[in-house]
């Protein structure tokens, strides 16, 4: 496709990127509005009201709970443990804690209007990999998307980098909370695991969090990063779940970074500093950039835009809106190279089926479910690199199947917690114009043609058109 | 004609058809022949990086001890939650038990410090450079298992390589088909009305990514509904899990000769950067998993166990010292497996390079000295019949062979 893109295409196009999906009412609003300031709407999300998100969430109790809390009220069942999340048994304790968060999650990406919002707090999540299951995460993964990500997902990067470096659920995810300097270890030994550094955290800080894995650092820096982030760690991990600074287990030593000395005694602003390092090293800003610009544009940006993107970065300081407006008012994003190039991952597709069709959708264990399936289970990425981005990785032929089985079940109303009323829905000539505006190839639109009644919407949502945005 | 269809037209008393075209149902026989006698190598991926030193344990190497304080292996002696004496030198970990008959009966081999030359000690990186095969090098395009496929097509069958994970991963992406499957029992649509139409959508769309998937896909879903009744249940009880599970599946599938060339699993966990254990506790639970899970595939294979070469892979090992939080870091050299049938097993194969402070890589990890490509590239050659793996490992010089397979 070589024609430039008519405005309907550019429409569904911007909304298939900056949300989860188009819908008929979105569709609307955008050619109201006009894309410029639709954007803009979308970049101030504390202003646009959400109040039906907020009624499907209301019965999410766990979602208003504090760490202490959770871990009071939904204590390990007795005789589970390191069980899988996603197994079949009578949902209790901390399992309970997951699926409100995983429910929340889909909610929130199908029923929000602050949409761009979601797509962000999607993609930092996953930038910002923890994995729910492992240990206290359990219950620390709730306070982790509330107060860590959630707040700083359209703020400045600096910010959120901060955030997660001291977040309960980063700290016990990359196990800093129990790093000590090995000469402090005598002063203090409260916890006998406590016996010097570990270097985890301090290697994926720089390889996925910021610097890019040839963002320029050895490991050396990996090792004096570990020294800096001694000290941060977590009160009563399985109790209160608060961060703090340990002065008892931090190295007071001299430290060199990325080749800048930072001095010795600093404390907990050693620390401090290394993030402030990172967060303004022409490497993170390159790296932040060319993912975004893998979200948003496609699995290899123009590398023209990616520039323009990281030069934003440098010159706002990271902030985030702003490079989110360099990368989607762009010619390159409304390109027709750019045009359906990108699939979706299982959230996107997921949410994306759901909100297109107008869908009910109540607490279904079963839409989680076929999310695992579909190699995407919410907050359950286990390595720190979180769930891949390029396409490639997500068109297997058992996910495909996946998808097409979740398109029959959907139409077919055939999963719990979710309801589809067909006899609302457009017809399936104008319904397909929220998928591709003229652009469904030969095959799909003889298939559609010869295609009736529900069938004609399962199609649709099985099509390879619909797995790509 | 290849060897083995005029064999089969040659036993069969038909060898004067080698003269001219067969009847077309006489080449599918011999294909279906051809199949069924397939040998098959299984991949396992230890995702996260197995702390090699102790799982196979060198408990007479005196430095083992000191670097290790809280976290070491006792060495063997009468008694549980100790090593397990391989050869008066290594040790199998308690854990790894199950392992142990069939190392004696010379079907399990052990090399150790193997691993990737690359020095990174990023999962990913290290990961992406043992999947794609070559170490260093980013832009090789595929994997070397889809490498394996393209190198030697011995028949059509959408069954070649089969991937037991959601993804397909890596070392299995490439040009040749190759299938992703979680269950055999779930492989089918679940709309009989709709699968000739999506079919028909997804074998010839032009989305070259998802007509390739798409192919792979419906032939497969083909293919197994023909021989869906061939299909043995398992004849073993496997472990709870998803490791254990996807054994099942490979098992089920050579039973059923469908002509699986190439299958890969995976089992993560092993990222022990803290409170590791020793005999017992977190790394003990993931090694048990591990080797009843394999034990259970061995027996469950059986007589068919003669076809089958399963190795592991992990994607670097872990630091020789203990860390601050009685856990491993990311570390070097790491340990392999080799099991089945053609394995010269009950033997641990590789140079032991020795944990004396000067024999460490960059002073904390255990040296390289056999190169994974070297075990990959024997089972390639030996077991798959591949002599030729220029294309294969691209730019590897192997060793000599370490005779690990009969």
């Amino acid at each position: 496709m070589n024609t430039p893109l008519t405005q309907e295409q550019k429409v569904i196009h911007f909304l298939n990127r900056t949300s989860f999906g188009p819908t008929r009412e979105t569709a609307q609003r955008v050619n109201q509005l006009g894309i410029h300031a639709y954007l803009e709407e979308q970049l101030s999300p504390e202003k646009i009201s959400d109040t039906l998100v907020e009624e499907k969430l209301a019965g999410l109790k766990t979602m208003r709970l504090s760490s202490r809390e959770l871990i009071e009220l939904y204590p390990p069942p007795k005789q589970q443990t390191g069980q899988e999340m996603m197994g079949q048994q009578r949902m209790q304790g901390p399992r309970v804690v997951i699926l409100e968060l995983q429910q929340a999650r889909l909610l929130r990406a199908v029923y929000s209007q602050r949409q761009l919002y979601e797509v962000m707090v999607d993609f930092w999540s996953n930038h910002f990999n923890i994995f729910a299951a492992k240990g206290a995460d359990r219950w620390l993964a709730t306070g982790y998307d509330r107060d860590a990500i959630r707040p700083q997902a359209l703020g400045r990067f600096k910010d959120l980098l901060l955030a997660t470096a001291q977040s309960p659920a980063m700290l016990f995810y990359l196990d800093n909370w129990l790093s000590a300097s090995p000469n402090a270890v005598a002063r203090f030994a409260a916890n006998s695991l406590r016996r010097g550094l570990n270097e985890n955290y301090a290697r994926e800080l720089m390889e996925l969090h910021t610097l890019g894995v040839d963002g320029g650092y050895t490991q050396k820096d990996v090792h004096e990063v570990a020294r800096c982030f001694t000290g941060w760690t977590i009160r009563q991990p399985r109790a209160e779940g608060t961060f703090y600074f340990e002065p008892r287990l931090h190295d007071g030593g001299e430290k060199m970074v990325l080749g800048t000395r930072v001095p010795p005694g600093g404390g907990m602003e050693d620390g401090l500093r290394v993030l402030d390092i990172l967060a303004r090293h022409p490497s993170t800003a390159r790296f932040i950039s060319l993912k975004l610009a893998r979200r948003f544009v496609s699995d290899e940006p123009p590398p023209a835009l990616v520039n323009r993107a990281t030069e934003t970065f440098r010159r706002s300081e990271g902030d985030i809106p702003t490079v989110l407006r360099t990368l989607i008012d762009s010619p390159e994003f409304f390109s027709p190279e750019t045009y359906q190039v990108k699939v979706k991952k299982p959230l996107e597709f997921v949410a994306g089926a759901l909100r297109v069709t107008g869908a009910e959708v109540q607490m279904s264990h079963q839409l989680l479910r076929y999310l695992g399936r579909m190699g995407e289970p919410l907050f359950l990425a286990q390595p720190p690199t979180g769930f891949p981005e390029a396409g490639a990785s997500w068109a297997s032929p058992d996910m495909l199947l996946t998808r097409m089985n979740f398109a029959i079940d959907l139409i077919g109303n055939r999963i719990p917690g979710s309801r589809v009323r067909i006899e609302s829905l457009d017809d399936k000539d104008s319904f397909a114009r929220l998928i591709a505006p003229d652009t469904l190839s030969v095959g799909t639109r003889s298939a559609l043609a010869e295609t009736h009644g529900d069938q004609a919407f399962t199609l649709l949502m099985a099509a390879p058109e619909f797995q790509r945005r | 004609m290849n060897p083995s269809r005029r064999r089969f037209l040659q036993s069969t008393g038909l060898g004067f058809l080698a003269l001219g075209l067969p009847p077309s149902f006489l080449v599918r026989a011999a294909e279906a022949q051809q199949v069924g006698k397939g040998k098959t190598m299984v991949v396992v991926f230890m995702r996260g990086a197995v702390d090699g030193l102790n799982a196979v344990i060198p408990f007479k190497d005196p430095a083992y001890y000191s670097l290790r304080p809280s976290i070491a292996i006792d060495e063997p002696a009468s008694g549980e939650e100790r090593a397990i004496d391989l050869d008066g030198f290594y040790g199998l970990h308690p854990a790894l038990a199950p392992l142990k008959s069939i190392y004696d009966k010379g079907h399990l081999a052990v090399v150790h410090a193997a691993g990737s030359p690359d020095n990174t000690r990023s999962h990913f990186d290290a990961q992406d450079y043992m999947e794609i095969g070559t170490p260093g090098i980013k832009n090789t395009p595929d994997g070397w298992l889809n490498r394996c496929l393209n190198e030697q097509k011995k028949s059509e069958s959408a069954f070649r390589g089969v991937a037991l994970t959601p993804q397909l991963p890596r070392i299995l992406a490439g040009s040749a088909p190759a299938l992703t499957l979680s269950t055999i029992d779930e492989f089918r649509l679940r709309n009989d009305a709709m699968a000739a139409t999506l079919q028909r959508l997804y074998t010839r769309t032009s989305d070259e990514l998802f007509r390739f998937g798409g192919q792979s896909l419906f032939a497969a879903m083909a293919e197994l509904r023909r021989v869906e009744s061939k299909i043995p249940p398992s004849a073993e009880r496997y472990p709870a899990g998803r490791f254990g599970a996807s054994l099942a599946q490979i098992v089920r599938l050579i039973k059923a000769d469908v002509g699986l060339e190439i299958a890969f699993t995976e089992i993560p966990g092993w990222d022990t950067h803290v409170n590791q254990g020793g005999a017992k506790g977190q790394m003990a639970n993931r090694l048990k998993d591990l080797a009843e899970g394999l034990a259970t595939f061995y027996r469950d294979l059986g007589d068919r166990g003669e076809d089958v070469v399963l190795i592991t892979l992990s994607e670097f090992g872990r630091t020789a010292r203990e860390n601050g939080n009685r856990g491993t870091d990311h570390g070097h050299a790491n340990v392999m497996f080799a099991l089945g049938g053609p394995v010269r097993g009950g033997k641990v194969y590789g140079r032991w390079p020795g944990l004396a402070p000067e024999a460490l890589h960059e002073d904390r990890d255990l040296a390289l000295t056999t190169d994974y490509r070297t075990v990959c590239g024997e089972v390639i050659s030996r077991h798959l019949g591949q002599k030729d793996l220029s294309k294969i490992f691209p730019a590897f010089r192997a060793a000599p062979p370490l005779g690990l397979i009969a």
